[in-house]
This record gives structure tokens, C-alpha cells and sequence, in this order.
């Protein structure tokens, strides 16, 4: 079976178990919206100051969803052996990262899409006018985190303390990820084109390159008994 | 061996000590508080040391499977958090009465917060896993990745914003201090190096009495 084949399954098998139990996705839904009214009651009815903090609560509604989103799709591989199972699989485990990570991206991309409509409505910003350029951004900053989110979250479900451990260990590394998405949404909600902020986008691009190399390399360690 | 580097180390910083208060000059617009800028960077480089040999011993754990690049990385690693918190601390003493303030979210400032944080993380990790062999493990993967982020924080922070001056040492062009000053710091450096040896040489000793009341 070829590598691309093999991160396809369970691509696949996340996916069905995840349309069947509807756990993660409406969970994940629920905590944008309640993170929305977190925020309004935090920083006041001000527009002026929401819409100013609008870039920051984006991404940090999204990075916090994802501590609760990303380290879930290895858990239920603990229960029934299903770890044993993808140890045994035949070939590089690379290919069960990229599986995973294609998973967690395609969830938080859905977040992420939830979590900007509901800003839309309720901060009642025009996101439309933005949404190609913003889209891009989203696309990298998702990548990013899910790349960390997957390999770490991998390792914390062997843990006892995982709920603690995973931010831990997530948020100091996911900061330029986290400045780089904020300071591009900035821009681009300003109406600014993507060409002003070409370093943002290729430091993010250029981070997550390095992680998926680095998931996909070292891996195989990570899911050893 | 150890207990020789250990003297060695103290005579050392002795040595800076006295270069540091008596041959150094007293900075023209600072006065006595640039002193500690002989604490400050020697303990950064020192930092950048340490966990540059996480990297490495991390690579080797993975490669070798040998217990000994685990309990290296373990212990440089934990050396690395202890001088990047003295850097932290020095400078923030120092910021108070050059800057007016002790912290701001400057750019060098905050890349070496996060490195901090980074690092304590790696060790939260170590100190949470049970099983001895898994634990290196995944400290090995953190310690790889934790190392290959730091250009890319770096650069992010970079953009973010900056105030520091530009690094004095570690610059191709020649030094932009007096050769007093940059003499002084040189001694510094090679007695925190050794400083830095002696405690890598008790905490992987140590290490291995932890490992043998486990066994």
C-alpha cells in the first residue's frame, strides 16, 4: 500500500468515527460560541475596542479550542488496542501522522469557519469583503497548529496528566504561529492586500514546513508502545 | 574529575568577579549598573549551550537508543532552564534602572521568555511520564523540535517588535566595546562554561543514582 493510500485510511476511519459519534465537532462548536460571549462579557459592549482586539480573540478562541479539540483523536485509539493496531501496521508511520494531522486540520478548520461566522454576527463585522485573503491565513495558521497539535497530542495520551501537559507543551511553541496569524488577520481585516504581509505568511509557511517534517520524521517515536 | 571542574569553576568566577568590579572600566552612560551584563550574557551563551546540547543529545537518544544521550540531554536541558532564568532575572534588574522598567515585551526579551517557557515545558514532560524509556522518548522529540522553533520565534518576535540593542559578542564585525570590557566578559563566559560543566557532571551523576533507587 503506497504512503499517500495509508494516511488516506485513516483519514477515513477518523472521519466515519467522527460523522457516527458527532463528539468532537459539536463539542467544538458549542465552546466557540461559548467562548464568543466569554469574550463580549470580558472587554465590555465597546465596538471600538472588539473590533481593535477582533484579530487576537480570533486566534485565541481558535488556539484554545484546539488544546481542547487536538489531543482527542488519539485518545480513542487507547481503547480496544487500537494503538497495537497502528503499531503493527506495516511501513512508515509517517504516513498515520499525516492521516491524523489531515483529521485534526479538517476539525479545526471547521472551527474555524464556525468560529468566524459567529464573530461575524454577533460583532457584526463585515468579514466577506476580506474572506480570500483571510482564508489564506486561516489555511497556514491551521496547518501549524495542527501539525504540533497532532504530534503532541499523540504523546500527552500516553500521560497521565494529559490534560495539563498538552497546552504546556503546545502554547510556548505555537507563539510565532500565534503572531504571525494575529499580525496577518490584522492587516487583512484593515483591508490591506496579502502583499503586506508576504514575511508573515512565508515565517508561517516556512513553521510549518519545519513541523511537518519534523511530525512526519520523528513520529514513528512518538507511537512506539 | 567533577570536583576539579568544580574548583575550577569557582576560581573562575572568582576571577570574573575581580575583572568585572576591579579591572573593568565603569561604563560611560550607565555607570556601575552595566556590571551586570558579566552575569547577563555569559549566562545566555551558557543557555544557548545548553540546550544546543539537548538538540544534540536528543538526536543521538533517537539514533542510539543509549540511556547516556538521554540523561545528557536531561540534565543540559534542565542547566539551560536555570541559566535562561538568570539571564532573565539579571536583565530584568538591569532594565529597571536603564529602562525605567522591568519587563517589556521587547523582542529579544520575549524570544528568551519563550525559551524559557519552551524548556520548562520539556521538563514538566520529563517529570510527568512514568516509564523511564518513554519519557526520553518524547523529551527527545520535544527537545528536537523545542530547538529547531527557535529561529522561527526568533524571526516572529523580531518582526513583532524590537528595543534591545544589537547582540555585542556573537557579531562578525568587530566588537563595539572596549577591549577591557569585552576581555572582562570573555572571562566571565569561560568560568560560567565551566560552571556549566560542573553541574552537568553532578546532575548526570545524580541521574544515575535516581535511575538505580528506580531499578
Amino acid at each position: 500500500m503506497s504512503f499517500a493510500r495509508r494516511a488516506w485510511i485513516v483519514l477515513w476511519k477518523d472521519l466515519l468515527t467522527e460523522r457516527r459519534s458527532k463528539e468532537s465537532l459539536n463539542a467544538l462548536f458549542f465552546f466557540a460560541l461559548l467562548l464568543l460571549f466569554l469574550f463580549e462579557f470580558a472587554l465590555g459592549p465597546d465596538r471600538e475596542r472588539l473590533t481593535a482586539a477582533l484579530p487576537g480573540l480570533l486566534w485565541l478562541g481558535f488556539i484554545l479550542a484546539g488544546l481542547l479539540g487536538l489531543g482527542r483523536t488519539f485518545l480513542v485509539e487507547r481503547e480496544n488496542d487500537c494503538w497495537e493496531g497502528l503499531l503493527l501496521t506495516p511501513g512508515d508511520k509517517g504516513a498515520i501522522y499525516l492521516g491524523k494531522l489531515a483529521v485534526n486540520f479538517l476539525l479545526m478548520a471547521a472551527v474555524a469557519i464556525v468560529l468566524l461566522g459567529l464573530f461575524g454576527i454577533f460583532y457584526n463585522v463585515d468579514l466577506w469583503a476580506s474572506l480570500a485573503p483571510l482564508s489564506v491565513v486561516i489555511f497556514l495558521g491551521t496547518v501549524g497548529l495542527a501539525a504540533v497539535g497532532t504530534l503532541f497530542g499523540a504523546m500527552t495520551s500516553q500521560v497521565r496528566a494529559r490534560e495539563l501537559l498538552f497546552p504546556l507543551l503546545l502554547l510556548p511553541v505555537q507563539v510565532p504561529v500565534l503572531l504571525g496569524t494575529v499580525k496577518a488577520t490584522e492587516a487583512v481585516l484593515q483591508g490591506l492586500a496579502l502583499a503586506e504581509v508576504a514575511h508573515w505568511l512565508k515565517l508561517l509557511a516556512a513553521a510549518d514546513l519545519v513541523y511537518l517534517v519534523v511530525g512526519i520524521l520523528t513520529f514513528e517515536f512518538v507511537l512506539e508502545a | 574529575m567533577t570536583r576539579w571542574l568544580g574548583w575550577l569553576a569557582a576560581l573562575g568566577l572568582l576571577a570574573g568577579l575581580a575583572m568585572g568590579f576591579g579591572y573593568a572600566p565603569k561604563d560611560a552612560v550607565q555607570g556601575n549598573v552595566q556590571r551586570i551584563m558579566y552575569v547577563h550574557v555569559p549566562s545566555i551563551l551558557t543557555a544557548y549551550a545548553a540546550f544546543g546540547l539537548v538538540l544534540v543529545a536528543s538526536l543521538g537518544y533517537l539514533f542510539t537508543r543509549r540511556a547516556g544521550w538521554d540523561r545528557l540531554a536531561h540534565a543540559a536541558g534542565e542547566i539551560g532552564v536555570v541559566f535562561t532564568g538568570l539571564t532573565l532575572v539579571s536583565g530584568s534588574i538591569w532594565g529597571k534602572p536603564t529602562w525605567g522598567t522591568w519587563w517589556t515585551w521587547d523582542a529579544r526579551l520575549t524570544s528568551t521568555a519563550i525559551l524559557f517557557l519552551v524548556y520548562v515545558g520539556y521538563l514538566l514532560l520529563r517529570g510527568m511520564v512514568e516509564d523511564l524509556e518513554r519519557g526520553a522518548r518524547y523529551a527527545a522529540v520535544v527537545g528536537i523540535l523545542g530547538a529547531v522553533n527557535i529561529p522561527i520565534v526568533h524571526f516572529s518576535v523580531l518582526w513583532w517588535r524590537t528595543l534591545h540593542q544589537p547582540p555585542t559578542i556573537l557579531t562578525p564585525e568587530k566588537a563595539p566595546i572596549s577591549s577591557a570590557i569585552a576581555l572582562a566578559l570573555m572571562v566571565n563566559w569561560i568560568a560560567f562554561t565551566l560552571l556549566f560543566a560542573y553541574f552537568l557532571g553532578k546532575r548526570l551523576a545524580l541521574r544515575r543514582l535516581e535511575e538505580e533507587i528506580r531499578a
